[in-house]
């Protein structure tokens, strides 16, 4: 293994970190399957107005909780919406909501992460101690608290809320990350030449950290759409009639649906798992790509 | 070692009183106050609703406001319910953590006893047959939203099947004894399954991980070298290396299980501290909302605090600095 490896090294001697990572990251079949699930998930969510003819939001009080038939392909929920369209219209929400609210936390963790761990001293102690302190908390305990004070929630809040309760973890991975990087000589080299905190951060740290960065972004954003659907499934996340995939199983919480209707929550349950394992697949292809030695033993 | 565990309790209690001034801030954030609803009464004089307010201490700057309501929670007072008139916080917590904290073992014994074995095996055979499956287990068990793995189990096992009660902690009040214990643990079955699937999948591989550093370890060479036998390679070398770090993220992992039963404990209308918690922000129930908070987070912090130190005693190698 490590023969074979010098070997290839030598032949391709240009390619860069970035670059090897993505060859070996194509090679990972699992990873692959990942992406392909996500993009028809994606396109799906996208071209929803052109597979279903049904508005997610209006139901018709004519038809609740119809079964299965040509019109409603997964019947009607208890308000008379189509489920197939709430299904599809759904994937938008979960999507953007787990994809956003990973930006934002992503922002929060890279820039408290950066600041603790390229300074380090007393802004390092402050900004630890408070990651200690949020994630003595259990997430959902303060996400929902959090929730009942504010008394309304909006894709906006609850982005929010997601990213102000779960920063810490990303922080202290940036921090580990730059405390080790903060000692190696092409920093000391970096700055002996004059250049500023915010070039050495922005050329030289981030650069170097990206690899975790991006693997655990990954990762975290499929336990944002986990979240997601949790909140919406016990009535405290996006609110009716917009669809997601939590709220349409929250239906399930009556036992006449949960009983008869099968249809009715199963469809976006799979959907949920489907997403977060194909999204979970990446963000393992991403790590094994971006280091080599962590799958090999 | 002592001096570790010593400078560690320091840190501990800085923790604590910065988790209460957080929560404190979060009920002062919380709109409303003992009054809100009787102060829709207009036959009473605003005036004397401000009198008490006065005699309450609500009108007190901010930091002696903070330093009463802790010493009151300091001595087990969370003050009374605005939802259950009449009932005292306190009361309404007792009644129902006895059932969540048995959940929260079963869970836990279930992920112990199904996670540690299979995770020795996978790594003692690893890629083989067993080894692939538990490893898609995982990838399933981490991916799938416990509340939906819930429906999914009262959908077949309790409803299709029949196997399980689909929700409760008893079927009635009037069995006693041994068939009353049964009776407890058959209703537990499918929410402690529920609670303990992420966990398991989680130490699975966490042990699988582990025994697998140990095994490429030297001294597990040399043990072999020795000419010690496999079962005692196992026994008494190899697992009690790699259990210590399973202990410390139990400490850890305290968290995630206690957030998994509020909403596990709602799937299968369990009456335990998640129901009691929801409930109350439905009701904005405040004081109870802050008290579960607290509670928890205390708890979370005794856990990961009891996970350090006992990874001292049993690695006397880290320090703290």
């Amino acid at each position: 293994m490590q023969a074979i490896k010098k070997q290839s090294t030598n032949k391709r001697k240009h390619k860069s970190p970035f670059q090897l990572a993505l060859r070996r990251f194509l090679k990972n079949k699992l990873a692959i399957g990942g992406i392909i699930i996500l993009v028809i998930i994606l396109l799906a969510a996208i071209f929803a107005p052109l597979l279903t003819e049904h508005d997610p939001t209006y139901g018709d009080l004519l038809k609740i909780e119809k079964p299965p038939s040509e019109e409603h392909i997964l019947g009607t929920d208890s308000s008379g919406r189509d489920n197939f369209a709430r299904l599809l219209y759904g994937a938008r929400i979960s999507l953007t909501v787990g994809f956003s609210a990973m930006l934002f936390t992503l922002i929060i963790g890279v820039i408290t992460g950066a600041i603790a761990g390229y300074y380090g001293g007393k802004i390092d102690s402050i900004i630890m101690r408070l990651a200690d302190l949020v994630l003595a908390i259990p997430f959902l305990v303060l996400a929902l608290t959090i929730i009942a004070i504010l008394q309304e929630v909006t894709v906006m809040i609850f982005v929010t809320v997601i990213a102000i309760t779960t920063w810490p973890t990303l922080t202290r991975i940036v921090r580990g990350t730059f405390l080790s990087l903060r000692e190696q000589e092409f920093v000391l080299g970096a700055r002996a030449i004059g250049s500023s905190d915010f070039r050495v951060i922005f050329k030289h740290f981030i650069p170097n950290a990206i690899g975790p960065i991006i693997v655990n972004a990954t990762l975290m954003m499929a336990s944002m759409i986990i979240i997601e659907s949790g909140l919406s499934f016990i009535g405290m996340g996006i609110p009716q009639p917009t669809p997601t995939w939590g709220n349409m199983i929250s239906e399930a919480q009556n036992i006449r649906i949960l009983k008869d209707h099968p249809e009715a929550w199963i469809p976006p349950g799979l959907g949920i798992l489907i997403t977060v394992l194909a999204i979970n697949f990446i963000g393992d292809g991403l790590r094994d790509a971006f280091d080599p030695k962590s799958n090999r033993r | 070692m002592y001096k570790y565990i010593i400078r560690r309790i320091l840190v501990f209690i800085p923790m604590l009183i910065m988790l209460s001034i957080i929560v404190f801030a979060l009920a002062k954030a919380a709109p409303g106050d003992p009054f809100t609803g009787k102060i829709l009464d207009p036959e009473v004089d605003p005036a004397v609703f401000e009198q008490q307010r006065e005699a309450l201490g609500l009108n007190d700057p901010l930091p002696v406001q903070y330093v009463n309501w802790a010493s009151k929670i300091a001595t087990g007072n969370f003050g009374e319910s605005m939802y259950y008139k009449g009932r005292s916080v306190q009361s309404l917590i007792k009644e129902r953590i006895v059932n969540t904290l048995y959940l929260g073992l079963f869970a836990l014994a279930i992920t112990l006893i199904v996670a540690i074995p299979i995770g020795i095996y996978s790594a003692r055979n690893p890629y083989s047959i067993l080894d692939y499956s538990a490893t898609t287990f995982g990838f399933l068990g981490l991916a799938i939203p416990n509340f939906f793995f819930g429906l999914i189990a009262i959908y077949f096992l309790a409803i299709k099947l029949g196997w399980f009660p689909a929700q409760g902690t008893i079927t009635s009040t009037d069995v006693s004894g041994w068939t009353e214990v049964w009776d407890r643990v058959h209703h537990m079955v499918l929410p402690g399954i529920t609670l303990g699937l992420a966990g398991t999948a989680t130490y699975m591989r966490y042990m699988r991980s582990e025994v697998l550093d140990v095994l490429g370890s030297d001294y597990i060479r040399t043990a072999k070298a020795k000419g010690m036998s496999e079962r005692n390679v196992l026994y008494k070398h190899t697992l009690r290396n790699a259990i210590i770090p399973i202990i410390t993220l139990m400490g850890f992992e305290f968290g995630a299980l206690l957030s998994g039963a509020i909403i596990t404990e709602q799937v299968f209308s369990y009456p335990g501290l998640g129901t009691l918690f929801i409930n109350s922000i439905t009701n904005r129930d405040y004081p109870v909302i802050m008290a579960i908070t607290l509670l928890l987070g205390v708890t979370i912090l005794i856990g990961n605090l009891l996970a350090d130190i006992f990874y001292s005693i049993v690695d006397p190698r880290i320090r703290y600095d």
